[in-house]
């Protein structure tokens, strides 16, 4: 996996579909720290150890996913809310 | 067959088999996979694909698809030369070969063909292979849907579906932007809101856009099109790099 590269919601629409249940590529999101409101497609994501996903206007991390021995860690502190279709 | 735990709809992974074999470019092949089980999919939507070596060792990437939907499943791989699963696909996959998939995945970037709006399709390299779909869905069902394609390939060799682009009754606009044939009349910018001035539809028309390449080259077409005066709502974009390997 190459370290720290920028994409998009797109990107872990399978692994989110695996957690959510739902497709959330198409899901709405709100920033935790701006407010900016955007579908998670847009939202920017970094792919390394772990995921990274950004909000696109202010940068701030709003959600971080740590996988590992089976089981997998979500970090939500970053966003206020998500809107599942 | 190994099932994810997912609350709703499962995600299931599937067997999928190699069922043909298309040479696009040097460096890019089209697999027809066979996949029991398959639900369908929309022009857009992609699927992972897991690979298991002897080891157990396993490897997972993202692939569009590039066939209509009700048209099976098929994908189109570039070969990136330090990747863990497109060598294989692109090199190595025979008929038969089975192989894991999950999918389809993504409700955003995808176009269902009863959208009222004229559609812009921009593509860099690869991300042609979602935007495809949409061409072979808009040439299947009958559409009279303005479409166009603004295409960037790096030399006229590497133009995947080049021939069958000619066919579908759209507009296709190339750009090659490292090495062009003698003779050569079209573009060979990078795609940047000037050839987008010349080339898309005005913002007046209010299109809708899917964008799909590599991130710098989503991130540049995207903010030609805001420069044009498109509305970011406007803009669908998916951008790779992940989906390689």
């Amino acid at each position: 996996m190459h370290h720290d590269l920028k994409l998009d919601g797109n990107a872990i629409g399978g692994l989110m579909l695996e957690l959510f249940g739902s497709d959330m590529t198409g899901a709405g999101s709100t920033c935790g720290g701006c407010g900016a409101h955007e579908e998670m497609a847009r939202l920017d994501v970094y792919t390394g150890a772990g995921i990274v996903v950004r909000c696109r206007h202010c940068e701030a991390i709003m959600i971080r996913i740590v996988q590992g021995r089976g089981r997998t860690w979500i970090d939500l502190s970053g966003t206020a809310t998500l809107e599942l279709g | 067959m190994v099932e994810t735990a997912a609350v709703g709809r499962r995600l299931t992974w599937l067997t999928a088999s190699v069922a043909g074999a298309v040479e696009e470019t040097p460096r890019v092949r089209t697999l027809d996979l066979d996949v029991p089980g398959w639900s369908g999919h929309r022009a857009g939507q992609h699927l992972d694909v897991r690979l298991t070596a002897e080891d157990g060792y396993q490897a997972q990437r993202s692939y569009s698809i590039g066939s209509a939907p009700n048209d099976g499943v098929a994908l189109t791989i570039e070969r990136l030369e330090d990747g863990e699963v497109s060598p294989y696909l692109v090199d190595e996959a025979r008929d038969g070969d089975q192989i894991e998939v999950r999918g389809p995945i993504g409700g955003y970037f995808v176009w269902d063909g009863d959208e009222p709006e004229p559609v812009l399709l921009v593509a860099g390299g690869s991300g042609v292979v979602p935007l495809m779909a949409m061409a072979r869905h808009r040439a299947r069902i009958g559409s009279s849907t303005p479409m166009q394609l603004v295409y960037s390939s790096r030399s006229w060799d590497d133009v995947i579906y080049r021939d069958e682009l000619e066919s579908l009754g759209l507009d296709v606009v190339h750009t090659l932007t490292r090495e062009q044939p003698p003779g050569w009349t079209g573009y060979s910018r990078r795609i940047d809101a000037e050839l987008l001035r010349d080339v898309a539809w005005p913002a007046s028309e209010s299109p809708r856009v899917y964008v799909c390449g590599s991130t710098r080259f989503v991130d540049a077409a995207a903010d030609g099109l805001l420069e044009l005066g498109y509305e970011a709502e406007w803009i669908r974009t998916e951008r790779f790099g992940a989906t390689g390997g």
